[in-house]
């Protein structure tokens, strides 16, 4: 089944879920409500495509879109090699959407980064905590309002004086 | 009584440490292990030692900057990483690229491969504890590095491609250099190969050792050696072509086993596959720039204009300074490319400014290290290494 008769059924079947379908550079870029995520790419997955390549968000604070967050999900098909761009838009205020763990299990650990950068929540994932940030971390570096040198987390860091002859540095 | 002894037989599981220094770790990754005497009961990797910040950086950085920032990604080898952003950028932009930039960049990609995939079977091999074929291989690989150097300048540090082209050409004489180096691999691989193939003890501490079946491989997300070793006929530079892959002639390797001697064999026979498109590369080598009209105003002018000419330091400053550059326009790209451990794609969002609203990096590394969890379940503490060997997990790699 070619990729546009793939397209428009997921359309007719989601009418009221997909809030656009846009092409950018000859890829096809789906863009749905972030609550139905799980049932469109189990229906996704049913018509072929069954590689989910990456999971990543971009924050639309400055960009503009439908909401604030979207999650972006890059599909791609082994069997007729072609590939979908579905992104799934979630308010600022709940940011949380269905996980798709149960469908692949490269979910797992992608998930859990978003969740570590974005702070947007997967209901439904088996172990959503931090992956790459310690535990008691505050704050999600990739949103956009996160400034780039961070929020002086260092200053607070404890400093060992242990071992140092301070008599040489004064010196 | 018999009772009693029984009772004093079982052991507490113990937590052991695997990192983050650690010489097997190849980067600074920890790995925690219940041990219930010396099997493996449950794994739970640690990663972000690093705090890299790519991605971050790369909303801060303008289009040609970004690809400094690649280099540090997979640095094993940091020329497909250039690659494979430059592509994403010029699909972003929509810039056509000179037949000559693409039969370079596939030589250098391809070098790299060979590199990356000798340096891997070696490492893998000096954890098990045979260190011959480390030799035999750091030599190789030192010598590609020396064509590296060569062309770009550096070793390690690349940052051979800008956006729509090439930083600059090959020099003279480089193809008698890579042809020299080719017929090297040849025989390095051949050398490895007779150490360690039919070696006993390699044998018995790589086959149906870390078994990735094929359904895990999709559902996992694998690419790359670690898929076509559990019998995935993909790879991205025959499925997909890009940059003129598909004016080359060669075979995919794939294996049906899915463990690490299985993923040793893909790595031997992708090696020689990738001397066979560096000779191709060479045979068909085009005429030509190496770099885009510099009228279209994406590309940077070439250093020694902007050195010695007026107009060249004026060019120079109205692509990179603040107030000014380079304007893509308005959408998001993602290209996926065949990087030695996977596919390696970068997805750019733009929106219409100077540097990038969003780059993503798809991290092979990352999304192959995930299965390691369910792969060291069951086995021997001392399997661990050779299983996170076969990964080709690059620390560099697994952070954002």
């Amino acid at each position: 089944m070619s990729l546009d008769n793939t397209i428009s059924l997921i359309k007719e079947e989601f009418l009221d879920k997909i809030l656009d379908h846009t092409k950018y550079a000859e890829e096809n870029i789906l863009h749905i409500k972030g609550n139905s995520v799980l049932h469109v790419l189990s229906s996704l997955q049913n018509n072929g495509f069954n590689f989910l390549v990456d999971i990543t968000a971009i924050d639309n604070l400055s960009l503009g879109g439908f909401e604030r967050y979207c999650v972006v999900y890059h599909l791609l098909s082994h069997e007729t090699v072609e590939r979908v761009t579905v992104k799934a838009y979630v308010p600022d205020d709940k940011a949380s959407l269905p996980s798709v763990e149960s469908l692949w299990k490269t979910a797992d650990w992608q998930e859990r980064e978003i969740y570590d950068l974005f702070g947007i929540l997967f209901t439904g994932h088996p172990n959503l905590t931090r992956i790459m940030n310690p535990d008691d971390y505050k704050g999600h570096p990739l949103r956009k309002d996160y400034p780039r040198l961070g929020n002086r987390e260092r200053d607070n860091f404890p400093k060992v004086t242990r071992g140092i002859n301070k008599d040489y540095f004064n010196e | 009584m018999n009772n009693a002894s029984d009772e004093a037989v079982k052991t507490e599981r113990m937590v052991l440490n695997f990192g983050p220094q650690h010489p097997a770790t190849h980067g600074t990754l920890r790995i925690s292990m219940e041990l219930e005497g010396e099997t493996i009961v449950k794994g739970t990797p640690e990663i972000g030692y690093l705090h890299s910040g790519f991605e971050k950086l790369g909303e801060y950085l303008d289009y040609n900057q970004y690809i400094t920032i690649t280099d540090r990604m997979n640095y094993f080898s940091p020329l497909c990483n250039n690659v494979a952003y430059a592509l994403a950028a010029e699909k972003l932009i929509g810039l056509e690229i000179s037949k000559r930039t693409e039969y370079i960049r596939v030589l250098m990609c391809e070098l790299s491969r060979i590199a990356d995939h000798v340096l891997n079977v070696v490492m893998l091999a000096v954890d098990l504890g045979a260190i011959t074929p480390f030799f035999y291989g750091f030599k190789l690989r030192e010598d590609i590095y020396d064509l590296f150097e060569l062309a770009t300048g550096t070793r390690l540090t690349t940052s051979y491609t800008l956006v729509g082209g090439l930083m600059r050409d090959i020099p003279e004489g480089f193809d008698k250099a890579v042809l020299k180096v080719l017929d090297n691999v040849d025989e390095v691989s051949k050398d490895i190969e007779t150490l360690l193939n039919k070696n006993r003890i390699w044998q018995d501490r790589t086959k149906d050792i870390g078994v990735v079946s094929k359904d895990d491989a999709i559902s996992y997300g694998l690419s790359g050696p670690m898929a076509r070793a559990s019998g995935i006929d993909w790879d991205i530079r025959v499925n997909e072509p890009y940059s003129r892959y598909d004016e080359f002639d060669f075979d995919v390797a794939i294996a049906l086993n899915g463990d690490v001697f299985d993923r040793y064999l893909v790595r031997m026979e992708e090696i020689r596959q990738s001397v066979k498109i560096c000779r191709q590369v060479l045979d068909n080598m085009p005429e030509g720039d190496v770099m885009i009209d510099p009228d279209l105003g994406y590309s940077l002018p070439p250093k020694d204009e902007v050195y010695n000419s007026i107009e060249g330091l004026i060019y120079h400053f109205e692509i990179t300074m603040r107030n000014r550059g380079m304007t893509p326009p308005v959408g998001e790209a993602y290209v996926p490319t065949e990087s030695p451990n996977g596919e390696l794609g970068f997805y750019i969002v733009s929106d219409g400014g100077r540097s990038p609203y969003r780059v993503r990096t798809r991290p092979p590394s990352l999304i192959n290290y995930s299965i390691f969890p369910k792969l060291i379940e069951g086995h021997m503490l001392s399997d661990a290494p050779a299983i996170l060997g076969s990964i080709n997990i690059i620390a560099g790699e697994l952070d954002r």
